[in-house]
Parts: structure tokens; sequence; C-alpha cells
């Protein structure tokens, strides 16, 4: 087990290394830095000099190894643009980032998981149809337009909830909270919805798949031989086992959650890291870009770890081929 | 049953998600406007970047010794008047007293003279505000002197934008220089603020939002109803115009303009056009002996003055007004607008005619290959696509345009921070033909002649001709834009800018496009100034 985990930590070390490697070479495709800092009658000497002061004109490698040596110290250094330390405005942003990929995995999976189940019961029946429909959209409709269909609905039309930014914030010291209000709410659901609905659809599909496949197993057909009641064979046996699954691919895309929330939050102005990221790409913010990235990175290497080490603590088949031989 | 209805109102406001006051700061009574605009406040340090937005925000809180009325006339600020001495080369400023700055400081000639110093630092953007070798010396408390080696009669052109900073205070907080491009520590005026604005920061955080409030201790004549602006960035466009929509903020900045009718069309709110400073222009690489990305090999079209003037004129100024900018564009002869140049009205466009300009391209030897529809060479155009009002969408039409008298131009539309890169100095100038915008930061000529016009020494020594990225060069137009820098007589220099810009003229260094239209999207319940150059400024907002 150990040994296992001590691999694990190897490897991860080796993807965030090349996470960083390629998000390096790919910075100088972004444009010039420089020109982003300053106004447009600074001269050509004084855009040459900051270059060189920030280390620009070395060579690819030795900005990459400098980045390594710092970040292994977390030192991420500071914004170009804004002179702060970027592990602190990230840090500020962390919150609104992880109560929005909270509340819409929570969404996908209290609406998701009742849809399927509903669907695979009764495959044949009107609102099953609506919801495979609804769920259709909910997978080919790219996010940013769901948003913008959502706010043109609620705000606009109806004047309801917000269209914007993160409000009715609590500050707790170490992590703020929109949780706590009624504005924070109003202002979650829009972009929660946005950001959980293709999670949902994926989670009522496989639900839904899982639960009629399991419907015509043997132990199901037994079930109902000894006479126990529908609600039991449906929610007690069948259910349970569809769940196994659901509950992985949930664990898995969390990360994706947090990752493909840059759309959702730049569509919602929502202050989290990925609009923070989005802006400094357009601001060629090198080490926002690069801390953010890696933060990212690590996630889904210590999502993947604890999924893998799940595994191996349920699954005692994994732990056997995991020896050597 | 009052009671009960406007209980049930409240429980209704409640279960619809009002807003509940604001958990960061108790929100003072009154007022309160809130504004959008598509980009971020990045730092409160007046000197730390020259933008306009950044700094009409900061103009709230920090002021100038001159402002600039509503129609950017140049008025008294923290200086009540001043005198020009010594036949130009001593300008002397009285200094306004009783003004405090809002951490409790008096405001004297000292802080002027620091913040003279500071704004020419090595790490201040905004160093073009008074030449370096410009002497400021406190004559008393409340007189500064500004020595000057040669006359420049627009030596103040640019001071509603130089802020001045209270002395003792930034010496307390660590941050007498702004702070440096690879700064290892967080710089304190980039997070807080004190001036002695009529606002100042209640909150900020960056790139979310910026919270001001009164000050009640300001020395002026209050124009404003307000008590508190809370300003929030929105980048995506249709966010920010449904926020206005939806009656979630007051006033947003940029307004897309095919959103105009919609947003006219609804009951709360309304958009406020007007022209801007900023001018719009293409310009030919003139310089290199063979354009970059062309097909011409060995020579480059662009030397010839036949060619230039064919590009001119085949590109229908009127159809882009119309179809790219939708009425939103005033057509200009000139690279300066004409609220900032008087005698504007002198210039005319050269005609469009597309007979013409396919006379002058077979005049120049440039016949077109295979028929009368056929093409005569192929050109790479550099064009921002997200920096100037449908910038992407003008060089297409451009584009077609040339089309029509065989140019073939492969369009490199790109994001700003790639466009940049590539045609200024840092990328070495790499464009053959491109698009920019350009707005005087001084609101005179001379900084268009010295930045855009005339002949580009690389080294950028001095910031000579450092945006003529084509690398249009007279010496003729030098000289003229040296004389223009030191003659006092108004007349006169005058003549000297117009004489400059009549050779420009003829000689198609540029091809000028349009001044773009302003457009805010405005609640109806909110009366503001709109001003030329951009700056949205609270102290001249009211909200019933």
């Amino acid at each position: 087990m150990i040994a296992f985990i001590l691999r694990r930590i190897a490897q991860a070390i080796a993807v965030l290394l090349t996470v960083s490697l390629i998000a390096f070479s790919l910075f100088r495709f972004v444009g010039d830095p420089v020109n982003q800092m300053v106004g447009q009658d600074t001269t050509v000497e004084q855009r040459a000099a900051i270059r060189q002061e920030l280390g620009l004109n070395d060579p690819i490698a030795l900005q990459f190894g400098r980045f390594v040596w710092k970040a292994a110290q977390f030192d991420f250094g500071i914004s170009y643009l804004n002179k702060q330390k970027v592990s602190k405005l990230i840090a500020e942003r962390f919150p609104a980032t992880m109560e929005l990929a909270l509340v819409s995995a929570l969404f996908a999976l209290f609406a998701g998981i009742p849809m399927g189940v509903y669907a695979g019961l009764r495959p044949h029946s009107w609102l099953t149809k609506l919801f495979q429909t609804v769920s259709l959209v909910g997978i080919s409709l790219p996010t940013f337009l769901i948003g913008i269909l959502l706010i043109f609905i609620f705000p606009v039309t109806l004047g309801v909830l917000k269209s914007f930014g993160r409000q009715g914030v609590v500050d707790l010291g170490w992590w703020s909270t929109s949780f706590l209000t009624v504005a924070g709410w109003s202002s979650i659901i829009l972009p929660a919805i946005t950001l959980g609905l293709f999670q949902m659809t994926l989670i009522m599909r496989l639900v839904r798949s899982e639960m009629m496949e399991v419907l015509r197993t043997d132990y199901i057909k037994f079930a109902r031989a000894r006479g126990l009641t529908s609600r039991a064979i449906n929610f007690g046996h069948a259910l349970k086992n569809t769940m196994i699954p659901v509950i992985t691919i949930t664990g898995l895309q969390i990360g994706s959650i947090i990752a493909f929330a840059i759309i959702t939050e730049t569509v919602f102005q929502w202050p989290g890291m990925g609009l923070m990221f989005l802006q400094a790409v357009q601001t060629v913010d090198i080490p926002i870009m690069s801390a953010y990235l890696l933060l990212v990175a690590t996630l889904f290497v210590l999502i993947n770890l604890i999924v893998d080490l799940l595994y191996v603590a349920v699954d005692p088949r994994i732990r056997i081929s995991g020896r050597p031989a | 049953m009052n009671v009960k209805l406007s209980l049930l109102a409240a429980g209704l406001a409640l279960a619809l998600g009002a807003p509940l006051a604001p958990a960061h700061a108790q929100a003072p009574q009154g007022q309160t406007l809130r504004y959008a605009f598509q980009g971020n406040l990045n730092t409160l340090d007046p000197y730390g970047i020259n933008e306009t937005t950044t700094l009409a925000l900061q103009g709230n809180v920090y002021e100038g010794l001159t402002k600039r009325d509503r129609d950017l006339k140049i008025i008294p600020g923290l200086a009540e008047r001043w005198e020009i001495l010594d036949g130009g080369l001593r300008w002397r400023f009285h200094l306004r007293r009783g003004v405090k700055f809002q951490g409790g400081e008096d405001f004297t000639a000292d802080d002027v003279v620091f913040s003279a110093s500071r704004v020419r630092a090595d790490t201040s953007d905004l160093r073009s505000r008074i030449e370096a070798n410009v002497e400021v010396v406190a004559v008393d408390s409340h007189t500064v002197d500004f020595k000057l080696k040669s006359p420049n009669p627009i030596l103040h052109y640019e001071w509603d934008t130089w802020y001045i900073m209270s002395k003792k205070w930034a010496e307390a907080n660590n941050a007498v220089a702004p702070s440096a491009p690879a700064a290892t520590t967080p710089g304190y005026a980039v997070l807080n603020a004190n001036g002695t604005g009529p606002f100042r920061i209640a909150a900020h955080q960056i790139g979310v939002r910026t919270v001001f409030e009164k000050n009640p201790a300001w020395w002026g004549k209050v124009e404003h109803n307000l008590q508190q602006v809370i300003f929030t960035p929105i980048t995506s466009a249709p966010t920010r115009v449904a926020a206005l929509l939806s009656g979630e903020v007051d006033v947003i900045d940029p307004v897309p303009l095919q959103d105009i009718p919609r947003i006219n069309a609804s009951p709360n709110a309304r958009v406020m056009e007007g022209p801007e400073l900023r001018t719009i222009f293409l310009q030919m690489d003139q310089r290199r002996d063979e354009l970059t990305g062309s097909s011409v090999k060995g020579k480059n079209p662009f030397k010839d003055l036949r060619v230039r003037m064919a590009f001119y004129q085949a590109i229908d100024m009127e159809a882009i007004r119309r179809q790219v900018m939708r009425g939103a564009a005033t057509p200009s002869a000139l690279l300066i607008s004409p609220l900032l140049f008087e005698r504007s009205g002198q210039f005319q466009r050269h005609p469009f005619s597309l007979d013409a300009a396919n006379k002058l391209l077979d005049d120049a030897g440039y016949p077109r290959v295979g028929g009368a529809t056929g093409t005569r060479f192929e050109l790479t155009m550099d064009c921002p696509n997200d920096r100037y009002v449908n910038d992407g969408a003008i060089c297409q039409a451009v584009t077609a345009m040339l089309a029509r008298i065989g140019i073939k131009i492969n369009l490199q539309a790109v994001p700003r921070a790639q466009f940049f890169a590539k045609v200024l100095a840092s990328g070495g100038f790499n464009t053959s033909f491109y698009l920019l915008g350009w707005t005087p930061g001084s609101f005179d000529s001379w900084n268009v002649l010295q930045n855009l016009i005339r002949c580009r020494d690389d080294t950028g020594s001095g910031g000579r001709g450092a945006t003529n990225l084509g690398g249009y060069c007279n010496p003729r137009v030098d000289a003229l834009t040296d004389q223009i820098l030191v003659e006092a007589d108004a007349a006169k220099r005058l003549d000297l800018i117009t004489q400059a810009y009549k050779i420009v003229h003829e000689e198609i260094s540029h091809i000028p496009l349009h001044q773009q239209a302003l457009a805010w999207g405005v609640s109806r319940n909110v009366e503001l100034v709109q001003r030329a150059d951009n700056q949205f400024l609270f102290h001249w907002v009211n909200k019933r």
C-alpha cells in the first residue's frame, strides 16, 4: 500500500512538472506582458527595460527553472499587473470557485438522480421524454449560451435572481461565503445551474441506464418473486447498486467542474479563480496564469489519487493485482 | 391592512431574492450609484498605469493642480491660479489653502514637489506628465515654481490626471515610489488611496468590486447627490447589458453597438452616445525595402504615393460608418479629433473612388494578373479584435473593399495582447499594414505629431515616432514638430500645426478612418456628464 502511494506521488510530481513546462512554453504565444502593463506614452527604451527587469529576455528553460524553484517553496511571485502576491489573490478567489462548484455538484446530484430513477422506472412516460429532451439540450448547448439564456429569462424578463457577481458575501476571516444571505443565494443559483447542467445530464443518463440494467438482473426478479414491495426493490436494491458508478463519476467530475468554471464565471462575472485566470490571459499576467494552471493540475492529481486509493480500499481485487508478481 | 400588505410585500421581496444590505460595509444613507465597466481597476496607485479608465476612477479620489471641465477646458483644481513668468521659462502655481487629504494631512507645496518627483520616478508609467529636466521648487508653503529649460505652452495640458499624493502618507507607508515592474513585495498604494477628491475608497478588491463613498470634508462645491458608488467590472458584454436592463446596475460602459436599440426601447434605461476623442486609422509600412508578408518582392509598393492614395480612395468610409459602426462614428480626415484641433474643418477626406484607385494602381505598375477581376498583389494586414469598437469588423470591411481593386489581404485579426506584441517595438514593428486607434494624452496635436507621425527613432529615445509603426518619415514635418513644441504664441503655433497636417494629409502618411462614438448605458433615473475623453466622473452624477 505504501509503495503504491509513493509511486502515485512520484507520478503526480511528474504530471505537475509536465503541466507547468507545457504552460511555460505556451506563454510565449499569448503576447507581450509589458504592453499590457504600461500606457501608450511609455517609450520603447522604458518598455525594453521592463522586459529585461522581468527576466522575459532569459531563455525559456531558465525562466521555467526559476518558476519551479520558487513554486517548490510556495512562492508564486507578484502579479505583473497589480503588484499583489499571486498566492493571496488566488486565496481570495478560491472560496468563490469552491462554493460555486459545490452548489452545482449538489444541484447535479439532487436533480440528476431522481430524474434518472424516474426515467429508468418509467421509460415510456411523457415526463421521461421531457427529461430526455432537457438533458439533450444540456449536453448540446454551449455553457455560455445556457448562461445568457438563463440571465435573459430570470433577471431581465422575470426580474428575479441576479445576473452577475457574487453578492451578499460574508467574510469569516479565513473564508468568504455567500451561503448566509438571501442575496448570496440569489446570485449563486443561476451560475450553479449553468455549470451543473452538463453534470446533471450526465448523472441522469447514467442513473437511467444503470437502473434499467439492474432491473433486468436475476436478483431483482427473485426479489419480485419473493413478494417484496416495489418501493423496497426499486430503492433498496436497484438504486443502491446503481450508485457505485455514479459516485465514481461524480468524484472525477468535481475536478472538471472547477476547471471548466472559467466560462460560467466569465458569463456571470463570478469572482472566482477561473475569471481571474481569463483576465490574466487577456493581460498576459504570467505569474497568475502559471500559478492557476499548477493549482488546477494539483487538484486533478489529488482527486484522482484519492479515487484510486478509495478503489484500493473498497475493491480487494485491485490490491491483489497491485502486488509485485 | 396596510401593515399586512407591506409585510406581504417584504416577504415577497425576500423570496424573490431582493438584495440585503451589503455585508462588507454598512450602507450609508442616501443614494448609491452602481457602475459596471468592461475592464478592471487594477491599481489605485495614480502613477501605476497611464490608462483612461484607471485614471478616471482614481480621479474621483485624487485631484491634480488643474482640472478639466465638462467640455475639457482647463480649470483650477488644487491650484487656485497660475502665472507664466520669465518669458515662459517659469510657471508659478498658487495652491488652494485649507485642503486636507482624506487621511487628515494638510495639502502643501511639499506634496506637489514630492508628487512631481514620484511621477517622474523610474517605476512610474506617467513620466510624460512632466519633462525630466523641469525643476520643481516650493517657494512657500502654498506656492510652487516649475522651472523649464525651454518654453512649453502645453506644460499643464495633462495635469488633470497628474494626481497629487501626500508626501507624509507615502513615506509612512513605504510607497515613495510606484511599484517596480518586477516588484517582489506587494505595493501599498495599489490597494490604498489617500487623495483630496470628492470621494474616498471604502472597500477595494481587485477585479471584484470597489466601493467609493462621499468625502464629507471635500473643499469643492458638491454637484452630485451620491453617498456611495459601487464599481464592478463586468467583462462579458451580454451580461453587462442584462445587468442594466434588469436594474442591477445604473451605468454600463461600453454598450455593444448592436444592443443600442434594445436598451433605448427598454423602460428603465437609455444609451448616451457622444463623440470620443480617439481616432481609428490605418497605416502602411513605408520604411522597409520589402514588405513582410506580401507577394511583391524586391520593392515596397507603399513607398509610392500612388499606391497609398489608391488604398485610401478604395475605402468606402461611409459604408463603414453606416454598416460596421451602425452610425456611431464620425469619419475623419486627420489623426486628431475636431474637438482638439479647431482648424480641422479645412481638411477633407480624399474622395472614395474605385475608378481613381484602379487607375492609380495601373499607373504605379501593379496590373491585375488574370483579367479584369484578377489580383494585383497580396498583403498581410494586422488588426486587434478586442481593443476598439468593432475593430475586427472594420478590418474585414477594409479587406473586402481592397479586394475590389485587386488587392488580396490576408487578415490577421488577433487579441490585443498578441497584436501589440507583434506590431510594437518589442516585436520589431513587424507589420506591413495595420489598424490602430489613438487619443493624444495631452489633448493636443503635438502628441499626435510626436508619437504617430515624426520619423521613428528605433531606439525609442525620447519617444520620437515610437508609435509610427509604418515608419512614415519627412524631415520637414519633424522640423515643424520641434517648433510646435516650443512656440508660445497660440496663433503661430496653430499655423505650424496646420502646415504639418497639410503635408501628411497630402502624402498619405496614414489613412484616418473615424472617431468612434462613446456609448454608455444609463438608467433613466440617473443624470450624468459624458466627457469626450471617456472619463466618467462621479461628481457630476445625480440620481433620482
